[in-house]
């Protein structure tokens, strides 16, 4: 098959059920050959969105694009696309490798072609042992394994996968993460992923878009996503985040003040307005010495501690700032964590960003 | 241990009942096949021996045979109109389905034979439409007894195979067409694969009642055609042939019970293709 992989785009899309808007209006661009993540929580809306591009489930309004040609009208069949469905939908009356053959048959493959590919595909995702079982003998990560070979099976130009990977345990599931990757890398076909695992997503994703109640909040790379969040919601969703609110006071070139009660901090960037949210990550607080300076300093005490093997997480209460959340690693740690010891945190302007708060959920 | 005994307690009314009402004529028609009008394998020999015998069989496994695929055929597009329906929809065929089940046989028998006969309404109308020269010969013979036993048993038909269609995950047929299937390989690959457990026990079913098939084929057949029922009745209450009459129930009994046997492994399939399981 050719090795050109589609570009995709999802023109102003909707979806209602009745009065609920599954999908609300998400517009985005897939480029040849890139791995496009769907991140939210449950509900979201991200099924919805794939199922649409699939062709199973008709757009209330907007349109999906490949290659600049609107397919929105064209039934399943007709887009090629390799497809795994959230709960596998394997045939349960064809063994695994009958399966796995069954894209190769409809389109009229001959029987040694066959089963070369599918031996190919069996032994992609290390089932070659379990060709004759039915899908009911099979695990529930054996299942996943199936639908992810079927899938693959016919070199589809696009790739569209529902949570591929849930059901399997977290050694298989990295074995299959990094099978993946490399795949989409070898064949370098265009792949749109769903997931609700931001690990997942972070490390396989060339681009991720955050999604909630339906809508699309956040689209970019991995780390821009991360370094740099546009609204609380992904902040939060992303990883972990504390989260300061306060006046804006004393804006300067390239800079401002918050305050937060007595505590004044020094943040990059511009403000949004009067208010403003920041997002600072755990790990990127330090805990000073005695003496040690910052340009931002709080001092508390430890509310709460946890081990975490590579590191500790703290909870450190503060007078102004809330419970603020600190990781540090634990090897040589500058403290030994106990509730109650007094600290001080410190950062520099440029850890936190500014955030937008999300508008409501309908 | 006295627990147990209590629930056999429980059964023995029920148990009594089956022997004495049901067992025991059974076990009677049984022994009279072997000793009426003289005791011995004589009335059997007549399986490989008497043509008339011979025909009844023949006829009655062509008529059965017959309608069951009709019926099945018939059954099987019903049944997938019903499955694919909106569920008020679907509430509607059902009914329309189930209602001549209430209708008496016997009634049903002679509604058929006003329309079919010469002078009827099918006929009758065909013949206005100009689409036939002469009547056809509708009824008072196996096309009429088919016409009439395929009614009766649609609905035997639908309702096993309706039951198999509505246990298939319809994602399984989205995965289908997503994979590249067209709406027709879909069904030929997938749906009917899946739904043939229920397309199964539907011929089973259906080829056993047709079996034992006696008003309808005696009022639609008019007395030419014999099906085994109505050749069993004649032996025993025309010409006191006890003997040979009870021989043929007991042929019929026992084929039913193989079938039977046969019907439950075709439902055991389903468990193997993990349908219910
Ligand atoms: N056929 C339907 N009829 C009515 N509402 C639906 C239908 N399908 C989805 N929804 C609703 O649309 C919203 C989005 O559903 P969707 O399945 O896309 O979520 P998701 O992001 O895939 O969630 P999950 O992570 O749990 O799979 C949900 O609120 C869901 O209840
Ligand atoms: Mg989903």
């Amino acid at each position: 098959m050719s090795a050109a992989a589609h570009a995709l785009a999802l023109h102003r899309l909707g979806k209602r059920y009745g009065a609920v808007a599954a999908v609300d209006d998400v517009s985005l661009g897939v480029e040849r050959g890139e791995f496009l993540t769907l991140l939210g929580p449950s509900g979201s809306g991200k099924t919805t969105i794939l199922m649409m591009i699939a062709g199973f489930t008709e757009p209330s309004s907007g349109a999906v694009r490949l290659d600049g040609r609107d397919i929105t009208g064209l039934p399943p069949e007709r887009r090629d696309f390799g497809m795994v469905f959230q709960g596998y939908a394997l045939f349960p009356h064809l063994t695994v490798a009958e399966n796995i053959a069954f894209p190769l048959r409809v389109r009229g493959l001959g029987r040694a072609a066959r089963e070369a590919k599918v031996r190919g595909a069996l032994d992609l995702v290390q089932l070659a042992g379990l060709a004759e079982r039915r899908p009911a003998q099979l695990s529930g990560g054996q299942q996943q394994r199936v639908a992810l070979a079927r899938a693959l099976v016919f070199d589809p130009n696009l790739l569209l996968l529902d949570e591929p990977l849930s059901a399997l345990d977290k050694k298989l599931r990295a074995e299959l993460q990094e099978e993946l990757r490399a795949l989409h890398r070898r064949i370098g076909r265009t792949f749109v992923n769903v997931t609700h695992d931001q690990e997942e997503a972070l490390s396989l994703s060339d681009k991720v878009a955050i999604l909630n109640h339906g809508r699309l909040i956040q689209i970019g790379q991995p780390a821009a996503l991360y370094e740099r969040p546009a609204t609380r919601f992904v902040a939060g969703f992303l990883g972990t985040s504390n989260f300061l609110a306060g006046a804006v006071m004393d804006v300067a070139e390239g800079g401002f003040t918050l305050a937060l009660g007595a505590t004044r901090l020094v943040q990059e960037g511009a403000p949004p307005g009067a208010r403003a949210l920041l997002s600072l990550r755990p790990e990127k607080i330090a805990l000073l010495a005695p003496g040690e300076r910052a340009t931002n300093e709080v001092a508390g005490h430890i509310a709460g501690w946890l081990y975490l093997g590579a590191g500790y997480a703290l909870q450190v209460a503060t007078a102004d700032c809330g419970e603020v959340r600190v990781t540090l690693p634990a090897w040589r740690a500058p403290i030994a964590p106990a509730t109650g010891l007094p600290v001080r945190l410190g950062w520099p302007a440029d850890a936190a960003v500014v955030v937008a708060e999300d508008a409501d959920a309908p | 241990m006295r627990r147990d005994l209590g629930w056999w307690a429980l059964l023995a009314p029920a148990f009594l009942l089956m022997t004495a009402f049901y067992l025991a004529p059974i076990l009677q028609v049984l022994a009279i096949s072997f000793t009426e009008p003289t005791p011995g394998l004589g009335n059997y020999e007549r399986l490989l021996t008497n043509p008339a015998v011979q025909r009844v069989i023949g006829t009655t496994l062509r008529i059965c045979l017959i309608t069951t695929l009709i019926s099945l055929a018939l059954g099987y597009a019903l049944a997938y109109v019903i499955a694919l329906a909106s569920p008020r929809a679907r509430r509607w065929w059902l009914l329309g389905v189930l209602v001549p089940l209430w209708i008496s046989v016997l009634v049903r028998a002679f509604a058929w034979v006003t329309l079919l006969r010469r002078q009827g309404l099918v006929n009758q109308g065909l013949q206005s439409l100009g689409a036939i020269e002469a009547p056809l010969a509708l009824v008072w013979n196996e096309t009429g007894i088919v016409i009439g036993m395929v009614h009766y048993m649609v609905p035997y038909a639908v309702l096993p195979i309706l039951g198999a269609m509505r246990e298939i995950d319809p994602r399984v047929l989205a995965a289908a067409r997503g994979l590249g299937a067209s709406r027709g390989t879909v069904f030929f690959r997938v749906f009917l694969p899946l739904s043939a457990p229920g397309l199964a026990a539907a011929a089973m079913l259906v080829f056993i009642v047709t079996l034992g098939f006696y008003i309808t084929p005696a009022i639609l057949g008019g007395g030419k055609t014999l099906m085994a029922a109505e050749w069993i009745k004649l032996q025993i209450l025309d010409l006191v042939r006890w003997g040979l009459g009870a021989m043929l129930a007991s042929v019929m009994v026992v084929t039913i019970l193989v079938l039977l046997g046969i019907f439950s492994r075709v439902v055991n399939l389903r468990r193997l293709f993990g349908a219910g399981a």
